[in-house]
C-alpha cells in the first residue's frame, strides 16, 4: 500500500479503535452505576433477586457489628432507619471508612434464608478532613447526612 | 514590552529559546523546593485525619497530580485551537511536547488514587463517574501521543493532535462535574471557589504549597521539552548550528 | 510534627506500605519526566554536532 495511504488508514483505524474504547469505558461505567443499589426495603421485603450477583446498600446498625478476630469473619446490619433491615456477612478486611452509623455498598448475593453474603465491601465518606481532636469537638460534623441517598 | 510585539516575538523560536533558558532553571528549582517542603510538611507534621489516620496524606501527592493533569490538557486545548485558527508554531510545538508530561501526571493520579481507595473505600478501582472519565482522560493523552505516531508528515499530525485535543476537552468539566452530577464512591470537592475549603488549615497548606510546585514542574518540564523541540525543527539553521558548534 | 518516633514515621499508622508506595512511585515518575528529557537533549546534539562533522567532510 502507499505509504500515505497506510498513515492514513492508521489515523482512522486509531481513531476508531479510541472512540470505541471510550465509548465502551461510559457504558461499563453506566453499566456498573453506583446508583443501582438495592436499598434495606427491596432486600428484606424480598424484591432483591436471590443467588444472583447484586449491590445492596445501607448505614450500618448501631451495635450490629460482630466480629471474629481469628478468621476475619464479620457480620452486621444494614438499615435504612425506617424498620427495613437485613443482615450481611462478610469475610476479609474492611474498609478504613467502615464505622457503625456509616453508609456502605455491598456486593454479592442473598441467600435463601435472608442473609446478605458479601464479596465487597465499599464505604464511601464525605469532603471533610479534620484532625482527630477537632472531630471530638464538633461531634456534630459526624452526623452529617449520609452520602448514601435513598431517593435515587 | 507592548503585548502585540511580545505575540509576534512568540513567533520566533530563536528569540522564544534563547529566553526561555534561565526559566528552566528557575522553574525547576522552584518545583524541588516546593514539592519536597510540602510533601514533608503534609507527610510528618500534618495532623492524620479522624477517619482515616495517615493514609489520608496520600492526598499530598493525588490531588496536585489529578490537577495539573488536567490543566495540562486545557493547555493541550487551548494551543490546538490557537493552532488551527492562528497557525503559529509554538502552538504546534506545545501540542507536540505537553503530550508525556500530562499523561504521566495522569497516570500518576489515578495510581494513587487506586492505592488510597484500597484500605480506604475497599477497593482499588470501581467504575464510577469521577475515575471512568479520569481514565478516558488518561486515553485522550494516549490518543495524542499515538496520533503524532501515526502520521509522518508534521503539519497534518499537528492539525489532528489540535482537533482531538479540542474535542477532549468536553472531558474536562466531566471530570470536575462528575462527582455532582452523578452519585460516586468519590467524595465531592473539599475545596470551592465560594466556600471555605472543609478542611483546617494545617492540613490544606501542605496541598496548597504541592500544588504550587507541580504548576512549577509543569512550566520547566514543558519549556524544557519546548526547548529541546525547537532545537530539532530548526537544527539546520545557522543559529542551531553555531550552537551545536559552540559545545 | 504528628509522630513520635522515626519508625512510627515510617509505619503510618498501619498504612505504611499504601503511603510510601504512592510518594516512592511519583518521585519515579517526576525523576522519569526530567531524566528522559535531559537524555533526549544530550543525544541532539551528540547527533547534530556528528551530522555536522559528516557535511563540513563531504563538501570539503
Amino acid at each position: 500500500m502507499h505509504p500515505k495511504r497506510r498513515s492514513r488508514l492508521f489515523v482512522v483505524l486509531f481513531l476508531v479503535v479510541g472512540a470505541g474504547i471510550s465509548v465502551a469505558l461510559v457504558l461499563t461505567a453506566l453499566n456498573e452505576n453506583l446508583n443501582m443499589f438495592y436499598p434495606p426495603e427491596q432486600v428484606a421485603g424480598g424484591e432483591a433477586p436471590v443467588g444472583a450477583q447484586i449491590r445492596a446498600g445501607g448505614m450500618v446498625l448501631d451495635g450490629s457489628v460482630n466480629r471474629d478476630f481469628e478468621t476475619l469473619d464479620v457480620s452486621f446490619v444494614l438499615t435504612d432507619y425506617q424498620g427495613a433491615e437485613f443482615t450481611v456477612v462478610y469475610s476479609g478486611i474492611l474498609p478504613d471508612l467502615f464505622r457503625e452509623g456509616q453508609g456502605v455498598i455491598v456486593q454479592g448475593q442473598l441467600e435463601s434464608d435472608g442473609q446478605f453474603k458479601a464479596s465487597q465491601v465499599l464505604a464511601k465518606h464525605d469532603e471533610t478532613y479534620m484532625p482527630p481532636e477537632l472531630a471530638d469537638l464538633s461531634e456534630g460534623h459526624q452526623k452529617k447526612p449520609n452520602p448514601l441517598n435513598y431517593d435515587q | 514590552m507592548p503585548l502585540k510585539t511580545l505575540w509576534h516575538r512568540m513567533g520566533s523560536p530563536r528569540w522564544m529559546y534563547q529566553m526561555s533558558g534561565s526559566w528552566v532553571w528557575v522553574l525547576g528549582v522552584m518545583a524541588t523546593v516546593l514539592l519536597i517542603v510540602g510533601s514533608l510538611w503534609g507527610l510528618a507534621f500534618a495532623p492524620a485525619d479522624y477517619q482515616q489516620g495517615n493514609s489520608f496524606r496520600i492526598i499530598y501527592i493525588h490531588v496536585p497530580t489529578a490537577i495539573v493533569s488536567q490543566s495540562t490538557y486545557m493547555l493541550l486545548g487551548a494551543a490546538g485551537l490557537v493552532l488551527l485558527v492562528w497557525r503559529m508554531k509554538v502552538a504546534d510545538m506545545v501540542l507536540a511536547t505537553a503530550v508525556p508530561f500530562g499523561m504521566s501526571m495522569t497516570a500518576l493520579a489515578l495510581f494513587t488514587g487506586a492505592v488510597w481507595g484500597k484500605p480506604t473505600w475497599g477497593t482499588w478501582w470501581v467504575w464510577d463517574a469521577r475515575t471512568t472519565s479520569m481514565l478516558v482522560l488518561l486515553f485522550l493523552y494516549f490518543g495524542l501521543y499515538a496520533l503524532r505516531q501515526a502520521i509522518p508528515r508534521q503539519e497534518t499530525a499537528g492539525r489532528a493532535c489540535a482537533v482531538l485535543a479540542l474535542v477532549g476537552v468536553i472531558n474536562i468539566p466531566i471530570i470536575k462535574y462528575s462527582v455532582d452530577w452523578w452519585l460516586t464512591l468519590h467524595q465531592p470537592a473539599t475545596f470551592k471557589l465560594t466556600e471555605a475549603p472543609a478542611m483546617p488549615p494545617e492540613m490544606w497548606l501542605p496541598l496548597a504549597v504541592n500544588v504550587l510546585g507541580i504548576y512549577c514542574l509543569l512550566g520547566a518540564v514543558l519549556l524544557a521539552a519546548l526547548r529541546l523541540e525547537i532545537l530539532r525543527r530548526e537544527r539546520d539553521t545557522q543559529w542551531v548550528r553555531e550552537l551545536v558548534a559552540a559545545r | 510534627m504528628s509522630f513520635e518516633t522515626f519508625a512510627d514515621f515510617l509505619a503510618m499508622g498501619k498504612h505504611g506500605l499504601y503511603v510510601w508506595l504512592c510518594y516512592g512511585v511519583a518521585v519515579l515518575v517526576i525523576a522519569g519526566n526530567v531524566l528522559a528529557l535531559r537524555r533526549q537533549r544530550r543525544r541532539f546534539f551528540r547527533e547534530a554536532a556528528a551530522l555536522q562533522k559528516r557535511r563540513e567532510a563531504d563538501s570539503a
